[in-house]
């Protein structure tokens, strides 16, 4: 595990360093070449804008209006046919929607239940199993202009409920 | 579909809170949204920023090529409908390798030049071609071997083995790949017969 964490803390300083100098050593103009990117980047992050700003308007509204507390109810026989702790559910909800409202509630699961709690430990694996899969059809396709996403949101949809499935299976056996 | 989410999440959350009695809430959630939503993108401007300026380098410097051509004989089979020299492959198993080391922030950017490079070739230009909902897919199931953000959250926690769900992680995220792959060549193919 240590050695994990310092595989983790070392991999962007060692990007930071590899690349440069290596494009140096290749006699890349890397002063010039750096600045072209970094000013793509800030393009990127404005064309982006807008969307972002869009989708977490809806997911706020659904979230603080209760949307997902009833959702949660609604969904509690079926948490409960499958295994799922009542206090996780939410998570497999919100999950693919927003990426920083999961992991808020992946903070606050492993607070108050403990990282080695059931609970905990399958929250991590949930959170760590699956992306935000909403937001990532919203910022790929509309840093296009794509509006027409044909069976993209179901396929993802379909991925999701697999991955939560397999995660739930996967917690009672490894950590029964 | 999407604009059908959209409208869904908002319409359910007012109806919601209407019949509860405080609606008051859906004002407070909507602003105090657009206003994370411009934080989220200034932090995302930054980020954007120094891993595009890396890659431009990497990229100038051949490294993306390198790290493409390992990755590239499985990508042939998964995007059949791609030619084998199409510019689209560069970053995207550059994007694929930084999802893989957990490096979501730098695997975006890749993903997003992917989707320019797609984009070229895409006959309907507001339409969603089959390479790039594969190329989603390959994205939002997240197969990593190395759950940073998760893991740092545990050990902050107070985890004694923070890396133990490492392994259940990597295998659910495995399943719902095969099984996102498998649903879009179904699906690909029902739609076009």
């Amino acid at each position: 595990m240590v050695f994990l964490s310092k595989i983790s803390v070392w991999i962007i300083p060692a990007l930071l360093l590899l690349i440069p100098l290596w494009a140096y050593i290749k006699k890349v103009p890397v002063y010039d070449v750096f600045a072209e990117g970094a000013m793509e980047g800030v393009k990127t992050a404005v064309r982006i804008f807008p969307y972002i700003v869009t989708m977490l308007i809806a997911i706020a509204i659904f979230r603080d209006g209760g949307g997902l507390v009833y959702f949660s109810k609604l969904l509690s026989p079926v948490t409960e046919l499958l295994g799922v702790p009542v206090q996780v559910a939410p998570l497999a909800l919100v999950r693919p929607l927003s990426g920083s409202a999961s992991l808020g509630m992946t903070a606050e699961l492993l607070q108050t239940y403990g990282p080695d709690s059931f609970i905990g430990r399958m929250a991590s694996v949930m959170q760590g199993s699956t992306d935000t899969t909403f937001y990532i059809l919203t910022v790929y396709f509309g840093s296009q202009g794509i509006k027409k996403f044909r069976h993209a949101a179901l396929v993802g949809i379909i991925a999701d409920c697999a991955a939560f499935l397999a995660a739930v299976i996967l917690c009672h056996f490894f950590f029964a | 579909m999407i604009h059908f989410i959209w409208v869904f999440l908002i319409v359910i959350g007012i109806v919601i809170a209407a019949v509860n009695g405080n609606v008051e809430v859906v004002t407070q959630a909507a602003m105090q949204a657009a206003t994370q939503g411009v934080s989220l993108t200034l932090e995302l401007a930054a980020i954007l920023a120094l891993w595009m300026g890396l890659l431009h380098l990497a990229e100038r410097s051949g490294l993306i090529q390198a790290l493409a051509n390992r990755i590239r004989p499985l990508l042939h089979f998964l995007f059949p409908g791609l030619p084998k020299k199409s510019s689209a492959f560069g970053p995207m198993g550059m994007n694929i390798a930084a999802n893989l080391l957990g490096l979501g922030n730098a695997a975006t950017p890749c993903g997003l030049k992917t989707m320019a490079e797609l984009q070229k070739i895409n006959a309907k230009k507001d339409t969603a071609s089959s390479a790039m909902i594969t190329f989603l897919v390959l994205n939002t199931s997240s197969l990593t071997l190395l759950p940073a953000t998760i893991i740092a959250l545990r050990i902050s926690t107070g985890s004694l083995n923070a890396g133990e769900i490492i392994m259940p992680a990597f295998l659910a995220s495995l399943f719902g790949l095969t099984v996102g792959l498998l649903a879009d060549a179904f699906l690909r193919k029902r739609r076009q017969a």
